[in-house]
Protein backbone atom coordinates (compact mmCIF):
# COMPACT_ATOMS: atom_id res chain seq x y z
CA UNK A 1 0.00 0.00 0.00
CA UNK A 2 1.57 3.52 -0.47
CA UNK A 3 1.84 6.05 1.52
CA UNK A 4 -1.09 8.02 -0.07
CA UNK A 5 -3.69 5.13 0.04
CA UNK A 6 -2.70 4.44 3.78
CA UNK A 7 -3.56 7.82 5.02
CA UNK A 8 -7.07 7.61 2.93
CA UNK A 9 -8.00 4.85 4.63
CA UNK A 10 -7.33 5.93 7.92
CA UNK A 11 -9.20 9.59 6.94
CA UNK A 12 -12.63 9.06 6.54
CA UNK A 13 -14.17 10.55 3.21
CA UNK A 14 -17.21 13.07 2.63
CA UNK A 15 -20.28 12.07 1.23
CA UNK A 16 -20.83 13.96 -1.83
CA UNK A 17 -24.75 14.83 -2.70
CA UNK A 18 -24.83 14.27 -6.59
CA UNK A 19 -28.33 14.02 -7.42
CA UNK A 20 -28.46 15.11 -11.48
CA UNK A 21 -31.46 16.26 -11.72
CA UNK A 22 -31.19 18.87 -8.49
CA UNK A 23 -27.94 19.90 -10.15
CA UNK A 24 -29.26 20.72 -13.66
CA UNK A 25 -31.88 22.36 -11.90
CA UNK A 26 -29.19 24.68 -9.67
CA UNK A 27 -27.25 25.15 -13.14
CA UNK A 28 -30.60 27.13 -14.54
CA UNK A 29 -31.14 28.57 -11.89
CA UNK A 30 -27.87 30.16 -11.36
CA UNK A 31 -27.63 31.08 -15.13
CA UNK A 32 -31.27 33.14 -14.48
CA UNK A 33 -29.80 34.50 -11.53
CA UNK A 34 -26.87 35.44 -13.07
CA UNK A 35 -28.74 36.88 -16.36
CA UNK A 36 -30.95 39.03 -13.81
CA UNK A 37 -28.26 40.14 -11.87
CA UNK A 38 -27.23 42.01 -15.13
CA UNK A 39 -30.65 43.49 -15.99
CA UNK A 40 -30.54 45.08 -12.53
CA UNK A 41 -27.94 47.48 -14.20
CA UNK A 42 -29.10 47.15 -17.45
CA UNK A 43 -26.92 50.25 -18.36
CA UNK A 44 -23.78 49.46 -17.42
CA UNK A 45 -24.30 45.48 -19.08
CA UNK A 46 -25.31 47.16 -22.02
CA UNK A 47 -22.22 49.71 -22.30
CA UNK A 48 -19.88 46.36 -21.33
CA UNK A 49 -21.84 43.98 -23.91
CA UNK A 50 -21.54 47.11 -26.36
CA UNK A 51 -18.22 46.88 -26.26
CA UNK A 52 -18.10 43.53 -26.42
CA UNK A 53 -19.60 43.89 -29.60
CA UNK A 54 -17.95 46.42 -31.57
CA UNK A 55 -14.73 44.16 -30.66
CA UNK A 56 -16.36 40.97 -32.21
CA UNK A 57 -17.97 42.87 -35.04
CA UNK A 58 -14.66 44.52 -36.44
CA UNK A 59 -13.07 41.18 -37.33
CA UNK A 60 -16.20 39.78 -38.25
CA UNK A 61 -17.06 42.86 -40.69
CA UNK A 62 -13.42 43.07 -42.18
CA UNK A 63 -13.63 38.82 -42.59
CA UNK A 64 -16.89 39.02 -44.26
CA UNK A 65 -15.67 41.77 -46.61
CA UNK A 66 -12.54 40.06 -47.88
CA UNK A 67 -14.89 37.32 -48.82
CA UNK A 68 -17.15 39.34 -50.50
CA UNK A 69 -14.56 40.09 -52.49
CA UNK A 70 -13.03 37.02 -53.03
CA UNK A 71 -16.23 35.63 -55.11
CA UNK A 72 -16.14 38.48 -56.89
CA UNK A 73 -12.69 37.60 -58.41
CA UNK A 74 -14.64 34.74 -59.54
CA UNK A 75 -17.60 36.76 -61.45
CA UNK A 76 -15.35 39.78 -62.14
CA UNK A 77 -14.50 39.45 -66.28
CA UNK A 78 -10.86 39.41 -66.79
CA UNK A 79 -10.34 37.76 -63.44
CA UNK A 80 -7.81 35.44 -65.57
CA UNK A 81 -8.25 33.65 -68.50
CA UNK A 82 -6.69 31.78 -70.81
CA UNK A 83 -5.10 31.70 -74.14
CA UNK A 84 -5.34 28.57 -76.51
CA UNK A 85 -3.43 28.94 -79.87
CA UNK A 86 -4.71 26.07 -81.67
CA UNK A 87 -2.49 23.55 -84.46
CA UNK A 88 -2.47 25.68 -87.77
CA UNK A 89 -3.67 22.63 -89.39
CA UNK A 90 -7.13 22.45 -88.26
CA UNK A 91 -10.10 23.45 -90.03
CA UNK A 92 -12.19 26.21 -89.06
CA UNK A 93 -14.76 23.49 -88.46
CA UNK A 94 -12.23 21.26 -86.40
CA UNK A 95 -11.37 24.51 -84.55
CA UNK A 96 -15.22 25.34 -83.93
CA UNK A 97 -15.71 21.77 -82.58
CA UNK A 98 -12.42 22.55 -79.61
CA UNK A 99 -14.17 25.60 -78.66
CA UNK A 100 -17.36 23.63 -78.24
CA UNK A 101 -16.05 20.95 -76.09
CA UNK A 102 -14.04 23.58 -73.91
CA UNK A 103 -16.84 25.56 -73.52
CA UNK A 104 -19.18 22.37 -72.26
CA UNK A 105 -16.40 21.86 -69.20
CA UNK A 106 -18.00 22.84 -66.28
CA UNK A 107 -14.45 24.77 -64.90
CA UNK A 108 -14.95 26.96 -68.28
CA UNK A 109 -17.26 29.72 -68.39
CA UNK A 110 -17.00 31.19 -71.39
CA UNK A 111 -14.65 29.98 -74.63
CA UNK A 112 -14.71 32.28 -77.67
CA UNK A 113 -13.13 31.60 -80.88
CA UNK A 114 -11.05 33.39 -83.51
CA UNK A 115 -10.76 31.88 -86.53
CA UNK A 116 -7.26 32.75 -88.26
CA UNK A 117 -9.39 34.90 -90.16
CA UNK A 118 -10.56 37.09 -88.19
CA UNK A 119 -6.65 37.29 -86.28
CA UNK A 120 -5.13 38.09 -89.83
CA UNK A 121 -8.48 40.82 -89.85
CA UNK A 122 -7.13 42.18 -86.28
CA UNK A 123 -3.70 41.86 -86.63
CA UNK A 124 -4.07 43.72 -89.94
CA UNK A 125 -6.22 46.63 -87.90
CA UNK A 126 -4.09 46.74 -85.13
CA UNK A 127 -0.39 46.59 -85.84
CA UNK A 128 -0.32 48.59 -89.43
CA UNK A 129 1.91 45.42 -90.97
CA UNK A 130 -0.79 44.55 -93.23
CA UNK A 131 1.26 45.13 -96.40
CA UNK A 132 4.18 42.68 -95.23
CA UNK A 133 1.38 40.35 -94.04
CA UNK A 134 0.53 40.82 -97.74
CA UNK A 135 3.22 39.68 -99.07
CA UNK A 136 3.27 35.90 -97.27
CA UNK A 137 1.43 33.55 -99.55
CA UNK A 138 -0.46 32.30 -96.45
CA UNK A 139 -1.85 33.26 -93.05
CA UNK A 140 0.39 32.68 -90.35
CA UNK A 141 -1.68 33.24 -87.73
CA UNK A 142 -3.29 30.50 -85.96
CA UNK A 143 -6.92 30.51 -84.66
CA UNK A 144 -7.16 31.34 -80.84
CA UNK A 145 -9.46 29.97 -78.48
CA UNK A 146 -10.12 32.57 -75.19
CA UNK A 147 -11.09 31.11 -72.56
CA UNK A 148 -12.65 32.65 -68.88
CA UNK A 149 -12.46 30.09 -66.33
CA UNK A 150 -15.98 29.69 -64.04
CA UNK A 151 -16.14 30.39 -60.32
CA UNK A 152 -14.66 27.09 -59.40
CA UNK A 153 -11.67 27.20 -61.28
CA UNK A 154 -11.26 31.32 -60.73
CA UNK A 155 -8.58 30.74 -58.15
CA UNK A 156 -4.80 30.96 -59.61
CA UNK A 157 -4.29 27.86 -58.73
CA UNK A 158 -6.93 26.54 -60.25
CA UNK A 159 -6.73 28.47 -63.29
CA UNK A 160 -3.41 26.66 -63.90
CA UNK A 161 -4.96 23.40 -63.45
CA UNK A 162 -7.30 24.04 -65.92
CA UNK A 163 -4.73 25.73 -68.27
CA UNK A 164 -2.40 21.87 -67.84
CA UNK A 165 -5.36 19.99 -68.77
CA UNK A 166 -6.04 21.90 -72.28
CA UNK A 167 -2.33 21.77 -73.01
CA UNK A 168 -3.07 17.93 -73.08
CA UNK A 169 -5.41 18.55 -75.92
CA UNK A 170 -3.68 17.35 -79.37
CA UNK A 171 -5.32 20.20 -81.38
CA UNK A 172 -3.61 23.09 -78.93
CA UNK A 173 -0.19 24.22 -79.69
CA UNK A 174 0.18 26.37 -76.92
CA UNK A 175 -1.25 27.55 -73.73
CA UNK A 176 -0.63 30.95 -72.44
CA UNK A 177 -2.13 31.86 -68.45
CA UNK A 178 -3.07 35.80 -68.10
CA UNK A 179 -3.04 35.69 -63.70
CA UNK A 180 -1.04 38.45 -63.21
CA UNK A 181 -4.62 40.08 -62.13
CA UNK A 182 -5.68 37.15 -60.22
CA UNK A 183 -2.22 36.23 -58.28
CA UNK A 184 -2.16 40.40 -57.18
CA UNK A 185 -6.42 39.99 -56.00
CA UNK A 186 -5.20 36.95 -54.16
CA UNK A 187 -2.11 38.56 -52.48
CA UNK A 188 -3.87 41.57 -51.45
CA UNK A 189 -6.76 39.00 -49.47
CA UNK A 190 -4.58 36.47 -48.18
CA UNK A 191 -2.77 39.95 -46.59
CA UNK A 192 -6.03 41.13 -45.45
CA UNK A 193 -6.86 37.61 -43.99
CA UNK A 194 -3.75 38.04 -42.39
CA UNK A 195 -4.38 41.26 -40.91
CA UNK A 196 -7.84 40.39 -39.48
CA UNK A 197 -6.40 37.64 -37.99
CA UNK A 198 -3.89 39.39 -35.91
CA UNK A 199 -6.56 41.92 -35.49
CA UNK A 200 -9.29 38.90 -34.10
CA UNK A 201 -6.75 38.11 -31.66
CA UNK A 202 -5.99 41.32 -30.50
CA UNK A 203 -9.42 42.20 -29.90
CA UNK A 204 -10.41 38.59 -28.44
CA UNK A 205 -7.42 39.70 -25.68
CA UNK A 206 -9.63 42.89 -24.98
CA UNK A 207 -12.84 40.79 -24.44
CA UNK A 208 -10.72 38.66 -22.02
CA UNK A 209 -9.48 41.60 -20.63
CA UNK A 210 -13.02 43.76 -20.42
CA UNK A 211 -15.54 40.46 -19.49
CA UNK A 212 -12.14 39.56 -16.83
CA UNK A 213 -12.38 43.21 -15.39
CA UNK A 214 -16.03 43.46 -15.45
CA UNK A 215 -16.17 40.02 -13.28
CA UNK A 216 -12.81 41.19 -11.06
CA UNK A 217 -15.59 44.13 -10.04
CA UNK A 218 -18.69 41.82 -9.04
CA UNK A 219 -16.32 39.62 -7.31
CA UNK A 220 -14.93 42.74 -4.75
CA UNK A 221 -19.13 44.13 -4.87
CA UNK A 222 -19.67 40.43 -3.51
CA UNK A 223 -16.98 40.20 -1.20
CA UNK A 224 -19.14 39.55 1.80
CA UNK A 225 -21.63 37.19 0.14
CA UNK A 226 -18.89 35.10 -0.88
CA UNK A 227 -17.25 34.38 2.75
CA UNK A 228 -20.78 33.70 4.13
CA UNK A 229 -21.18 31.04 1.55
CA UNK A 230 -17.59 29.96 2.33
CA UNK A 231 -18.63 29.70 5.61
CA UNK A 232 -21.52 27.18 4.96
CA UNK A 233 -19.78 25.15 2.94
CA UNK A 234 -19.36 25.92 -0.91
CA UNK A 235 -16.81 24.19 -2.85
CA UNK A 236 -14.71 26.80 -4.99
CA UNK A 237 -16.59 25.31 -8.10
CA UNK A 238 -20.36 26.22 -6.78
CA UNK A 239 -19.39 29.95 -6.09
CA UNK A 240 -17.19 29.67 -9.46
CA UNK A 241 -20.40 29.37 -11.57
CA UNK A 242 -22.13 32.56 -10.97
CA UNK A 243 -19.80 34.57 -12.52
CA UNK A 244 -19.03 32.35 -15.01
CA UNK A 245 -22.30 32.75 -16.04
CA UNK A 246 -22.07 36.20 -16.20
CA UNK A 247 -19.74 35.72 -18.11
CA UNK A 248 -21.10 33.98 -20.81
CA UNK A 249 -24.07 36.33 -21.17
CA UNK A 250 -21.66 39.14 -21.42
CA UNK A 251 -20.38 37.19 -24.21
CA UNK A 252 -23.57 36.01 -25.27
CA UNK A 253 -24.88 39.95 -25.33
CA UNK A 254 -21.94 40.95 -26.83
CA UNK A 255 -22.29 38.14 -29.42
CA UNK A 256 -25.91 39.74 -30.27
CA UNK A 257 -24.36 43.36 -30.66
CA UNK A 258 -22.08 41.92 -33.25
CA UNK A 259 -24.66 40.17 -35.16
CA UNK A 260 -26.73 43.41 -35.44
CA UNK A 261 -23.65 45.94 -36.26
CA UNK A 262 -22.03 43.68 -38.60
CA UNK A 263 -25.65 43.61 -40.73
CA UNK A 264 -26.36 47.32 -40.41
CA UNK A 265 -22.69 47.94 -41.45
CA UNK A 266 -23.19 45.59 -44.56
CA UNK A 267 -26.59 47.16 -45.23
CA UNK A 268 -24.85 50.27 -45.31
CA UNK A 269 -22.54 49.09 -48.41
CA UNK A 270 -24.95 47.25 -49.90
CA UNK A 271 -25.33 50.09 -52.29
CA UNK A 272 -22.10 51.51 -53.01
CA UNK A 273 -20.72 47.86 -53.77
CA UNK A 274 -23.30 47.11 -56.35
CA UNK A 275 -22.30 50.05 -57.99
CA UNK A 276 -18.74 49.18 -58.43
CA UNK A 277 -19.61 45.72 -59.48
CA UNK A 278 -21.78 47.24 -62.14
CA UNK A 279 -18.47 49.18 -63.28
CA UNK A 280 -17.41 45.75 -63.75
CA UNK A 281 -19.99 44.62 -65.42
CA UNK A 282 -21.19 41.92 -62.65
CA UNK A 283 -24.24 41.87 -60.85
CA UNK A 284 -22.99 41.36 -57.16
CA UNK A 285 -24.92 40.98 -53.67
CA UNK A 286 -22.99 41.59 -51.17
CA UNK A 287 -23.43 38.26 -48.58
CA UNK A 288 -25.24 38.90 -45.44
CA UNK A 289 -23.95 36.94 -42.66
CA UNK A 290 -23.55 33.25 -43.83
CA UNK A 291 -25.17 30.45 -41.42
CA UNK A 292 -21.63 29.87 -40.45
CA UNK A 293 -20.54 33.15 -39.59
CA UNK A 294 -23.22 33.75 -37.43
CA UNK A 295 -22.48 29.93 -35.70
CA UNK A 296 -18.80 31.47 -35.29
CA UNK A 297 -19.96 34.52 -33.44
CA UNK A 298 -22.39 33.08 -31.45
CA UNK A 299 -20.45 30.54 -29.83
CA UNK A 300 -17.11 32.37 -29.58
CA UNK A 301 -18.45 35.49 -27.98
CA UNK A 302 -20.18 33.17 -25.24
CA UNK A 303 -16.88 31.19 -24.98
CA UNK A 304 -14.78 34.59 -24.75
CA UNK A 305 -17.32 35.39 -22.19
CA UNK A 306 -16.85 31.92 -20.51
CA UNK A 307 -12.63 32.35 -20.25
CA UNK A 308 -12.62 35.74 -18.96
CA UNK A 309 -14.69 35.64 -16.72
CA UNK A 310 -12.31 31.96 -15.45
CA UNK A 311 -9.19 34.14 -15.45
CA UNK A 312 -10.80 36.63 -13.29
CA UNK A 313 -12.37 34.25 -11.19
CA UNK A 314 -9.11 32.35 -10.68
CA UNK A 315 -7.21 35.23 -9.82
CA UNK A 316 -9.61 37.23 -7.41
CA UNK A 317 -12.19 34.00 -5.70
CA UNK A 318 -8.92 31.87 -3.84
CA UNK A 319 -8.15 35.70 -1.75
CA UNK A 320 -11.29 35.85 -0.21
CA UNK A 321 -11.33 33.82 2.75
CA UNK A 322 -13.56 33.80 5.99
CA UNK A 323 -13.00 34.93 8.68
CA UNK B 1 -15.56 14.36 18.36
CA UNK B 2 -13.66 17.18 18.83
CA UNK B 3 -9.56 16.75 19.72
CA UNK B 4 -6.88 19.45 20.56
CA UNK B 5 -3.16 17.55 21.12
CA UNK B 6 -0.75 20.29 21.83
CA UNK B 7 -2.35 22.61 19.57
CA UNK B 8 -0.52 26.09 18.73
CA UNK B 9 -1.69 29.06 16.13
CA UNK B 10 0.79 31.44 15.45
CA UNK B 11 -0.81 34.12 13.02
CA UNK B 12 1.11 35.79 10.14
CA UNK B 13 1.98 38.99 12.90
CA UNK B 14 3.53 36.63 15.16
CA UNK B 15 1.39 36.56 17.54
CA UNK B 16 0.21 33.10 19.03
CA UNK B 17 -3.82 32.92 19.16
CA UNK B 18 -3.25 29.67 20.93
CA UNK B 19 0.07 28.14 22.47
CA UNK B 20 0.03 24.80 23.21
CA UNK B 21 -3.71 23.54 23.83
CA UNK B 22 -4.92 20.22 24.30
CA UNK B 23 -8.52 19.08 24.92
CA UNK B 24 -11.27 16.26 24.24
CA UNK B 25 -15.09 16.68 23.39
CA UNK B 26 -16.69 13.49 23.39
CA UNK B 27 -19.52 13.05 21.42
CA UNK B 28 -22.92 14.89 22.24
CA UNK B 29 -20.76 16.96 24.24
CA UNK B 30 -21.55 20.52 25.39
CA UNK B 31 -18.94 23.22 26.91
CA UNK B 32 -18.37 26.76 26.94
CA UNK B 33 -14.58 28.21 26.62
CA UNK B 34 -14.39 31.49 28.53
CA UNK B 35 -11.36 33.75 29.39
CA UNK B 36 -10.22 37.36 28.78
CA UNK B 37 -10.58 39.16 25.96
CA UNK B 38 -7.62 37.94 23.56
CA UNK B 39 -6.97 34.81 25.12
CA UNK B 40 -7.93 32.89 22.53
CA UNK B 41 -11.02 31.64 22.50
CA UNK B 42 -11.73 32.38 18.55
CA UNK B 43 -8.58 31.23 17.86
CA UNK B 44 -9.91 27.70 18.89
CA UNK B 45 -13.09 27.71 17.11
CA UNK B 46 -11.66 28.62 14.12
CA UNK B 47 -9.49 25.87 14.07
CA UNK B 48 -12.32 23.63 14.24
CA UNK B 49 -13.87 25.29 11.67
CA UNK B 50 -10.71 25.04 9.19
CA UNK B 51 -10.85 29.17 9.18
CA UNK B 52 -7.38 29.03 10.40
CA UNK B 53 -5.02 26.17 10.20
CA UNK B 54 -2.53 24.89 13.44
CA UNK B 55 0.99 25.65 12.93
CA UNK B 56 1.38 23.48 15.61
CA UNK B 57 -0.37 19.98 17.21
CA UNK B 58 -3.27 18.49 15.89
CA UNK B 59 -6.48 18.81 15.69
CA UNK B 60 -9.24 16.00 15.18
CA UNK B 61 -12.57 16.55 14.56
CA UNK B 62 -15.58 13.87 13.40
CA UNK B 63 -12.69 11.35 13.15
CA UNK B 64 -10.77 13.67 11.07
CA UNK B 65 -7.33 15.25 11.04
CA UNK B 66 -7.81 18.57 9.95
CA UNK B 67 -4.29 18.65 9.75
CA UNK B 68 -4.20 16.40 6.60
CA UNK B 69 -7.39 17.47 4.90
CA UNK B 70 -6.98 18.97 1.67
CA UNK B 71 -7.78 22.17 0.89
CA UNK B 72 -10.68 21.30 -1.92
CA UNK B 73 -12.26 19.10 1.01
CA UNK B 74 -12.99 22.32 3.43
CA UNK B 75 -15.98 23.00 1.98
CA UNK B 76 -17.47 19.64 3.02
CA UNK B 77 -16.01 19.31 6.34
CA UNK B 78 -17.60 22.87 6.62
CA UNK B 79 -20.50 21.37 6.08
CA UNK B 80 -19.83 18.95 9.09
CA UNK B 81 -19.57 21.82 11.24
CA UNK B 82 -22.50 24.98 12.32
CA UNK B 83 -21.34 27.96 12.94
CA UNK B 84 -23.12 31.00 14.56
CA UNK B 85 -20.87 34.55 15.31
CA UNK B 86 -21.27 37.12 17.25
CA UNK B 87 -22.51 39.60 14.01
CA UNK B 88 -24.67 36.70 12.41
CA UNK B 89 -22.85 37.11 9.33
CA UNK B 90 -26.19 36.89 7.41
CA UNK B 91 -26.36 38.05 3.85
CA UNK B 92 -28.41 41.54 3.71
CA UNK B 93 -29.57 41.20 0.17
CA UNK B 94 -32.05 37.98 0.52
CA UNK B 95 -34.55 36.78 2.83
CA UNK B 96 -34.62 34.69 6.27
CA UNK B 97 -35.68 31.68 4.46
CA UNK B 98 -32.96 32.42 1.90
CA UNK B 99 -30.26 32.63 4.24
CA UNK B 100 -31.53 29.66 6.59
CA UNK B 101 -31.64 27.55 2.84
CA UNK B 102 -27.84 28.50 1.97
CA UNK B 103 -25.89 25.51 3.87
CA UNK B 104 -28.61 23.19 2.10
CA UNK B 105 -28.45 24.68 -1.35
CA UNK B 106 -24.57 24.87 -1.06
CA UNK B 107 -24.81 21.38 -0.35
CA UNK B 108 -26.64 20.32 -3.53
CA UNK B 109 -30.19 19.46 -1.94
CA UNK B 110 -33.04 19.41 -3.55
CA UNK B 111 -35.89 22.30 -3.82
CA UNK B 112 -38.96 20.20 -1.49
CA UNK B 113 -36.09 18.76 1.47
CA UNK B 114 -35.16 22.16 1.20
CA UNK B 115 -38.43 24.14 2.28
CA UNK B 116 -38.85 21.37 4.96
CA UNK B 117 -35.60 21.78 6.99
CA UNK B 118 -36.10 25.31 6.87
CA UNK B 119 -39.59 25.07 8.36
CA UNK B 120 -37.88 22.71 10.51
CA UNK B 121 -35.48 25.24 11.43
CA UNK B 122 -37.49 28.16 11.71
CA UNK B 123 -39.82 26.52 14.06
CA UNK B 124 -36.71 25.58 16.31
CA UNK B 125 -35.68 28.73 16.87
CA UNK B 126 -38.89 30.47 17.16
CA UNK B 127 -39.31 32.64 13.35
CA UNK B 128 -42.35 30.88 11.80
CA UNK B 129 -43.64 33.42 9.55
CA UNK B 130 -40.81 35.50 9.58
CA UNK B 131 -39.17 33.83 6.28
CA UNK B 132 -40.25 36.30 4.08
CA UNK B 133 -38.80 39.32 6.02
CA UNK B 134 -35.46 40.69 5.31
CA UNK B 135 -32.40 40.25 8.42
CA UNK B 136 -32.55 44.17 8.10
CA UNK B 137 -36.09 44.16 9.60
CA UNK B 138 -35.51 41.89 12.32
CA UNK B 139 -34.42 42.72 16.27
CA UNK B 140 -30.52 41.75 17.23
CA UNK B 141 -31.72 38.74 18.75
CA UNK B 142 -34.11 37.35 15.62
CA UNK B 143 -30.90 37.72 13.60
CA UNK B 144 -28.70 36.02 15.89
CA UNK B 145 -32.02 33.46 15.82
CA UNK B 146 -31.81 33.42 12.33
CA UNK B 147 -27.76 32.80 12.59
CA UNK B 148 -28.71 30.13 14.85
CA UNK B 149 -31.55 28.45 12.52
CA UNK B 150 -28.62 28.90 9.44
CA UNK B 151 -26.34 26.81 11.51
CA UNK B 152 -28.14 23.73 12.65
CA UNK B 153 -30.19 23.74 9.09
CA UNK B 154 -27.90 21.06 8.14
CA UNK B 155 -28.12 19.13 11.09
CA UNK B 156 -24.19 19.44 11.70
CA UNK B 157 -23.29 16.64 14.19
CA UNK B 158 -20.71 19.97 15.45
CA UNK B 159 -22.23 23.54 16.41
CA UNK B 160 -19.79 26.18 17.02
CA UNK B 161 -20.97 29.78 18.94
CA UNK B 162 -18.80 32.74 19.43
CA UNK B 163 -19.98 35.04 21.72
CA UNK B 164 -23.31 34.50 20.19
CA UNK B 165 -24.82 36.74 23.17
CA UNK B 166 -22.30 39.36 22.79
CA UNK B 167 -24.88 41.99 21.54
CA UNK B 168 -28.23 40.87 23.46
CA UNK B 169 -29.57 41.55 26.64
CA UNK B 170 -29.53 38.95 29.86
CA UNK B 171 -32.95 37.90 29.14
CA UNK B 172 -32.25 37.13 25.12
CA UNK B 173 -29.15 35.61 26.12
CA UNK B 174 -30.89 33.06 28.45
CA UNK B 175 -33.29 32.42 25.66
CA UNK B 176 -30.50 31.45 23.44
CA UNK B 177 -28.47 29.66 26.01
CA UNK B 178 -31.90 27.92 26.42
CA UNK B 179 -31.58 26.51 23.22
CA UNK B 180 -28.33 25.24 22.96
CA UNK B 181 -29.28 23.13 25.41
CA UNK B 182 -31.80 21.97 23.95
CA UNK B 183 -29.71 21.36 20.84
CA UNK B 184 -27.10 19.58 22.97
CA UNK B 185 -29.91 17.37 24.27
CA UNK B 186 -30.35 15.62 20.70
CA UNK B 187 -27.02 15.11 20.79
CA UNK B 188 -25.49 17.92 18.77
CA UNK B 189 -21.50 18.67 20.04
CA UNK B 190 -21.36 21.85 21.16
CA UNK B 191 -18.61 24.46 21.79
CA UNK B 192 -19.45 27.89 22.63
CA UNK B 193 -17.03 30.67 23.56
CA UNK B 194 -18.36 33.98 25.43
CA UNK B 195 -17.62 36.29 28.08
CA UNK B 196 -20.32 35.76 30.32
CA UNK B 197 -19.31 33.59 33.21
CA UNK B 198 -21.99 34.52 35.30
CA UNK B 199 -24.47 32.91 32.84
CA UNK B 200 -22.38 29.95 32.14
CA UNK B 201 -21.85 28.99 35.30
CA UNK B 202 -25.56 28.41 36.01
CA UNK B 203 -25.93 26.22 33.71
CA UNK B 204 -23.66 23.81 35.34
CA UNK B 205 -22.01 22.51 31.93
CA UNK B 206 -18.15 22.04 31.31
CA UNK B 207 -16.17 25.47 31.48
CA UNK B 208 -12.95 25.24 29.20
CA UNK B 209 -10.94 28.59 30.69
CA UNK B 210 -8.16 30.09 28.60
CA UNK B 211 -5.39 32.92 29.27
CA UNK B 212 -2.95 34.10 26.67
CA UNK B 213 -3.96 30.85 24.33
CA UNK B 214 -3.47 28.14 27.09
CA UNK B 215 -5.48 26.22 28.69
CA UNK B 216 -5.96 27.47 32.48
CA UNK B 217 -8.68 25.46 33.91
CA UNK B 218 -11.05 22.94 32.53
CA UNK B 219 -13.95 21.15 34.62
CA UNK B 220 -14.08 18.84 32.11
CA UNK B 221 -10.35 17.57 32.05
CA UNK B 222 -9.97 13.81 33.15
CA UNK B 223 -8.13 13.77 36.11
N1 LIG C 1 -6.10 37.36 12.18
C1 LIG C 1 -5.23 37.61 13.18
N2 LIG C 1 -4.01 38.07 12.88
C2 LIG C 1 -3.13 38.33 13.86
N3 LIG C 1 -3.36 38.12 15.15
C3 LIG C 1 -4.57 37.67 15.51
C4 LIG C 1 -5.57 37.38 14.54
N4 LIG C 1 -6.66 36.93 15.17
C5 LIG C 1 -6.36 36.93 16.48
N5 LIG C 1 -5.12 37.38 16.70
C6 LIG C 1 -4.45 37.48 17.99
O1 LIG C 1 -4.52 36.23 18.65
C7 LIG C 1 -4.84 36.39 20.00
C8 LIG C 1 -6.10 35.63 20.35
O2 LIG C 1 -7.18 36.20 19.62
P1 LIG C 1 -8.64 35.64 19.69
O3 LIG C 1 -9.46 36.38 18.69
O4 LIG C 1 -8.61 34.18 19.59
O5 LIG C 1 -9.09 36.06 21.15
P2 LIG C 1 -10.50 35.97 21.85
O6 LIG C 1 -10.32 35.22 23.07
O7 LIG C 1 -11.51 35.52 20.88
O8 LIG C 1 -10.77 37.51 22.18
P3 LIG C 1 -12.15 38.30 22.23
O9 LIG C 1 -12.80 37.93 23.52
O10 LIG C 1 -11.74 39.72 22.21
O11 LIG C 1 -12.91 37.91 21.03
C9 LIG C 1 -4.95 37.88 20.23
O12 LIG C 1 -3.74 38.34 20.77
C10 LIG C 1 -5.17 38.46 18.85
O13 LIG C 1 -4.56 39.73 18.75
MG1 LIG D 1 -13.19 36.36 19.95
Amino acid sequence: MTGKARRKAKQPGFRRNRNPVTWLLRHAQMALAALGRLAQQPLGTLMTAAVIGIAIALPSGLYLLVNNVRDLTGSWDGGSSISLFLNQSLSDQQARGVREVIARRDDVAEARLISRQQALKEFRQRSGFGEALDLLDHNPLPAVILVRPSRIASSALATERLAKTLEGFREIDLVRVDLQWVRRLEAITRTLERGILVLSGLLSAAVLLIVGNTIRLEIQNRHNEIEVVKLVGATDAFIRRPFLYEGVWYGLLGALIAILLVTAGLGLMQDPVQRLAGLYQSGFDLDILTSGALLTILTGGPLLGLLGAWLAVGRHLSRIQPE
Amino acid sequence: MIRFDNVAKRYATGREGLAGASLHLAPGEMAFVTGHSGAGKSTLLKLIGLLERATRGQVWVNGRNLNKLRQRDVPYHRREVGMIFQDHRLLHGRTVFDNIALPLVVAGMGHQEIQRRVRAALDKVDLLGKERSHPVSLSGGEQQRVGIARALVSKPPVLLADEPTGNLDPELSREIMELFLQFNQVGVTMLIATHDVALVERLGKRIIQLREGRILHDTGAPA
